[in-house]
């Protein structure tokens, strides 16, 4: 009688639940409070650690112009910090330093402003309405930065220009300009290029051009008083 | 389905010859050939107006659902800007040259403008103005030893003020009395204001490289490049606008047409006479400043027959 019982038990003991296996444990959920910990530090951490961190970006960004790779750090994490930098400075060193400007000829602080941000705007826009799959500030931030070769061209030129005039001084800024320009036309597309429709790159890349040129002639017409 | 059969029958004349020289030869499929060949012609004729009746059968199968796209949403801009690169190019191209048979705006633009070409021609043509100009003004006068050169930028926003003041209010002015004509004369036509624009902006590309070529010094050959510019641009704009105003009175057209040419031609020259001034009197300005404090005894007189030697040079 009990080995037949065990047998019915054994069966039982099939479909119930073996003792290895523990019954009873937490149901709790486990919440990950890291994230809000996360948000908390961002602001709690000292403004120098948050100064320094956009400036390893921005600088990250500056190396990747000056070496144009299909890298996708410009795009993807755009800031419009290095662009306002360089106009700044560009728009700077493109003064005469003459107390009256009237006799300098040269573009006002106002005029290269706006050359530089309007000028990306509306080739922005033109890329855009040519049916380019770029987005406004991506494309503002790449023709932005990419004006660095042409900062670095003319504090080059302003370095050459404390030497004596004459062709030879010209020469040399003419080749510097012209060589940072190709640089910098380069640099842009390669990035913006590859976001335009394959029949109209050449559409969108024309502005480029003329943009960067047009910044290399107010660098490479520039004479101090 | 008659065509189809016109077709047949007369394959049926070249299929017997090639039958007469290759028995075996399969007549279905060089049928099927010569149909799709023609059906392609077909299509392809038909493919310039064919664009524009896919886009009424779209218009019609979405018009109760939607409407043409509102002006303030982007892809309503975003029509303006549907060229690729060749087709650019190509309107380029007949602007500079023109064909008595082919109308601008029917065989170029095909009622197709856009704003592409109108706006960078006029950005290119405002700098390459500037730029110019300046560069004409160095090499008069870079001889002298008391010239200092200088970048001249304000030309730039003189230039674009001009450029794109004529690119734009002259086509709305234009397109505004043909407008008015067309509600006083029926038969008068009218171009939608778009394609006023748009031929005003590509035939202004031909002032790009005359400008670049006026820095050569010798005046002869600027005023011959400054007329024969105008001329042929001028010609392009008669011909687009001659279809229009031909019905109308012969003073209204005669007069209309003399008016455009000559406000083109007054582009042209009041351009050549502010940024390429070989006056002699022009370089005195630019040289002033630094002689109030040298020698303010060489006046006017002396340094005017002085710059004058080295203008006529």
């Amino acid at each position: 009688m009990a080995e037949a019982d065990e047998r019915t038990f054994l069966g039982l003991s099939d479909v119930s639940i073996s003792e290895d296996i523990p019954v009873e444990g937490e149901i709790t959920v486990p919440m990950s409070s890291h994230s809000q910990d996360d948000d908390y530090s961002t602001l709690d951490e000292p403004v120098k650690e948050t100064i320094i961190r956009d400036l390893k970006a921005v600088g990250k960004k500056f190396v990747h112009v000056m070496y144009p790779k299909k890298s996708n750090a410009l795009l993807r994490d755009w800031d419009l910090w290095g662009p306002l930098v360089l106009c700044v400075s560009l728009a700077l060193m493109l003064q005469g330093g003459s107390v009256d400007s009237k006799e300098d000829g040269g573009p006002q602080f106002a005029e290269v402003f706006v050359i530089v941000w309007f000028g990306a705007v509306v080739i922005t826009l033109n890329s855009k309405l040519l049916g380019g799959t770029i987005s406004f500030f991506q494309s503002l931030c790449v023709l932005g930065y990419c004006v660095l070769p042409l900062t670095v061209g003319m504090l080059v030129c302003r370095l050459v220009l404390l030497a004596s005039m004459g062709p030879i001084n010209f020469l040399i800024r003419f080749i510097v300009v012209i060589a940072m320009f190709a640089w910098s036309t380069l640099a842009s597309t390669a990035f913006l290029a590859d976001s335009q429709p394959p029949n109209r790159k050449a559409l969108a890349v024309y502005p480029i051009f003329l943009f960067y040129f047009v910044i290399s002639w107010m660098i490479l017409t520039f004479t101090p008083h | 389905m008659a065509a189809p059969q016109e077709l047949t029958f007369h394959e049926f004349e070249e299929a017997t010859d090639l039958l007469a020289e290759t028995p075996g030869a399969p007549t279905i499929s060089s049928l099927g050939e010569v149909q799709g060949h023609v059906s392609l012609d077909v299509d392809t004729e038909d493919q310039e107006d064919g664009e524009l009746g896919e886009e009424n059968d779209q218009t019609r199968l979405l018009g109760d659902e939607k409407q043409s796209p509102n002006f303030w949403t982007f892809s309503y801009h975003q029509s303006f800007f549907d060229v690729d690169t060749h087709q650019v190019l190509e309107r380029i191209k007949s602007s500079l040259l023109p064909v008595p048979s082919q109308n601008f705006v029917r065989h170029c633009l095909g009622h197709h403008p856009d704003l592409y070409g109108p706006f960078w021609i006029c950005a290119t043509l405002a700098f390459t103005l500037a730029m110019s100009s300046n560069l004409a003004t160095m090499f008069q006068n870079w001889r002298e030893a008391s010239f200092h050169y200088s970048p001249q930028f304000h030309k730039v926003t003189v230039a674009g003020i001009t450029v794109y003041c004529y690119a734009w209010l002259v086509p709305m002015a234009l397109w505004g009395f043909l407008r008015w004509r067309k509600g006083v004369r029926e038969h008068v036509g009218c171009y939608t204001f778009l394609e006023t624009v748009c031929v005003y902006g590509y035939s202004l590309f031909i002032y790009i490289p005359t400008v670049v070529l006026w820095l050569i010094p010798i005046s002869g050959l600027q005023w011959f490049l400054g007329v024969l510019a105008t001329s042929l641009s001028g010609a392009v704009l008669l011909l687009t606008f001659w279809p229009l105003v031909r019905s109308d009175t012969k003073i209204v057209s005669a007069v209309l047409l003399t008016v455009m040419v000559a406000l083109h031609a007054l582009l042209a020259f009041g351009c050549k006479l502010y940024f390429f001034q070989s006056l002699p009197s022009r370089p005195i300005s630019v040289t002033q400043s630094p002689l109030h404090q040298t020698t303010p005894r060489l006046l006017q007189p002396p340094r005017g027959t002085e710059v004058s030697r080295t203008a006529n040079v």
